[in-house]
């Protein structure tokens, strides 16, 4: 009975949470152009997105955003990382305090802070600027997956290869990159999600002439969604859905395997 | 900076002036100055005009019951996922998380489809003979529309909270004659408080300077603080307000801020 209730609970907030993901699948699927009336099925909207300038521009320059900006990211947030690991407490203070901030503050400030930055520098509202702006959101999120990875590296590894005679960069290749490479990977991951589901600080920083999907449905919303969209974001959701599964399932099967030759051999 | 590794901070530490603490100090300049840059309160005490102080308490109001239903929806969730056998835990999180890859904004949009007069859930409602749900462009819908995009963030921390502890002290407890529903309030919900308190600030401060919920589920009609600051940039073009507003706004934030501070110890455990 209880396992029933919990179950029950579960499918409860589940329901909340899908409902709005499978409408816009539908709508994805509906011949009629408003989102009020079902009209059919079709996959129209399917053919016609790649035919959609405007739509295809926005997802292009969305893409290039999401992988300059979490790569930078994750450039900067992983050296500092490391400088942070083993830096003085009065110097890392400033570094927390500083992490802390884009990842607490309300995004509407974050991004009216940096549009009255580029303001104040007169700098022309456009890809760069926007690319700035989401640089600085997404290194705090690399920060917080590296350094934990950090700490739990072990430090007589790494002197030991010292010992060994292997010069210092030689050793950080060796024996500490590969063990704070699972976070460093999940930084970027995550940076090019941030980047990608942003909208409000994109808002702020976006001149007139460039827009990213996000910008894009927020002026579409005021004049109607094209359906495409819906078709778009429907096809983004299973690749990151089916690129999910497959990561998931692929170190699985290759540990079986693993186990498996492990086996043969001892046999 | 002796150490030759601090110098890999260098980027960083360049970034983070340039990009994070030179662009606040602005907000601050534009917040206390007029047009003519002299010295002036007048934005900071724009915030009692009628308008902006009603769009405020709203906010707050509007931000404290999502915070609430997100916490009495998440929490008994949290419980049930971080007490199911492990393997399925990790898959029901990934389970949770998932709808966040669709966009935020075309989720919310979604809702109108949902909600509207003759929208989804009042066409199932009149199947059924039950009464029509007139709930878009409310506050109501406003709130769902919080509780919607935020819940994740309150079922995270808290299941991360809830499974670092160790089951031996729950075990004792047991042992020691506990119930479950003394274990439950003198064991389990005291080492959950971090993360219940890192999940309040994580759904409260999105909640309380949205102007996107508000836009799309509200009709127009519910100004929000964030609305409020984010027309002032966007169309009346009065930075000063605007940045005199965001001050007032960041002091909010920083009242949670200093909450989470004081209680979630362990730091760093934002996702």
């Amino acid at each position: 009975m209880r396992s029933v209730a919990k179950k029950a609970y579960i499918v409860l907030i589940l329901l909340l949470l899908y409902a709005p993901i499978i409408t816009l699948v539908t709508l994805s699927f509906n011949a009629s152009k408003t989102r009020a009336k079902w009209g059919g099925f079709t996959l129209k909207w399917y053919g016609s997105m790649f035919r959609n300038d405007a739509i295809m521009h926005a997802l292009y320059t969305t893409l290039v955003l999401a992988i300059l900006s979490a790569l930078i990211a994750t450039l900067i947030g992983t050296a500092a990382a490391i400088a942070m690991n083993t830096m003085k407490a009065r110097f890392r203070m400033y570094f927390t305090a500083v992490t802390n901030i884009p990842m607490l503050n309300a995004d509407i400030v974050t991004g009216i802070s940096l549009m009255l930055l580029f303001l104040a520098f007169d700098a022309a509202f456009g890809f760069r600027t926007v690319l700035l702006a989401h640089i600085t959101f997404n290194i705090p999120y690399v920060i917080l997956s590296v350094l934990p990875k950090l700490k739990q590296t072990n430090r007589s590894v790494y002197e030991a290869a010292l010992d060994l005679g292997a010069t210092p960069v030689y050793a950080f290749y060796k024996v500490i990159l590969p063990d704070i490479m699972p976070g460093i990977i999940s930084g970027f991951f995550l940076s090019f999600t941030m980047s990608l589901d942003d909208f409000i600080i994109t808002h702020f920083s976006k001149g007139p002439g460039l827009d990213t999907l996000s910008t894009k449905i927020y002026t579409e919303v005021k004049k109607g969604i094209k359906p495409e969209m819906y078709a778009l974001s429907t096809l983004m959701f299973a690749t990151v859905l089916i690129l999910v599964i497959v990561v998931n399932y692929i170190p699985d099967a290759d540990a079986s395997k693993k186990q498996r030759s492990g086996k043969i051999i001892k046999e | 900076m002796k150490n030759k590794k601090d110098l890999l901070s260098l980027p960083y530490f360049i970034w983070s002036a340039g990009f994070i603490i030179i662009p606040l100090c602005m907000i601050f300049f534009y917040g206390f100055t007029d047009r003519d840059l002299h010295f002036t309160f007048a934005n900071i005490a724009s915030i009692t005009e009628t308008e902006n102080i009603k769009a405020l308490l709203i906010s707050i109001l509007l931000a404290l019951i999502a915070t609430l239903i997100c916490i009495l929806l998440a929490y008994p969730l949290a419980m049930i996922i971080a007490g199911s056998k492990l393997k399925d835990s990790g898959f029901m999180i990934f389970v949770f998380i998932l709808p966040m890859w669709m966009n935020f904004l075309l989720r919310t949009l979604a809702w109108q489809t949902l909600l509207e007069k003759n929208g989804v859930i009042n066409t199932i409602l009149s199947k059924l003979n039950l009464p029509a749900l007139s709930i878009i462009n409310t506050p109501y819908a406003i709130v769902l529309g919080m509780v919607y995009n935020f819940l994740p963030f309150m079922i995270l921390p808290i299941y991360n909270a809830l499974i670092k502890i160790d089951p031996n002290v729950i075990n004792a407890a047991r042992d020691l004659g506990a119930n479950s529903l003394q274990t439950f309030l003198y064991v389990i919900f005291p080492l959950s408080i971090p993360g219940l308190i890192s999940g309040i600030t994580m759904v409260s401060v999105p909640a309380l300077t949205t102007f996107v919920i508000s836009d799309m589920l509200g009709g127009g009609k519910i100004l929000l603080i964030g609305n409020v600051i984010e027309q002032e940039f966007k169309q009346a073009n009065n930075w000063h307000v605007g940045s005199g507003l965001s001050i007032v706004l960041m002091l909010f934030i920083l009242l949670a801020m200093g909450l989470t501070a004081k209680y979630d110890k362990e730091g760093g455990n934002y996702f």
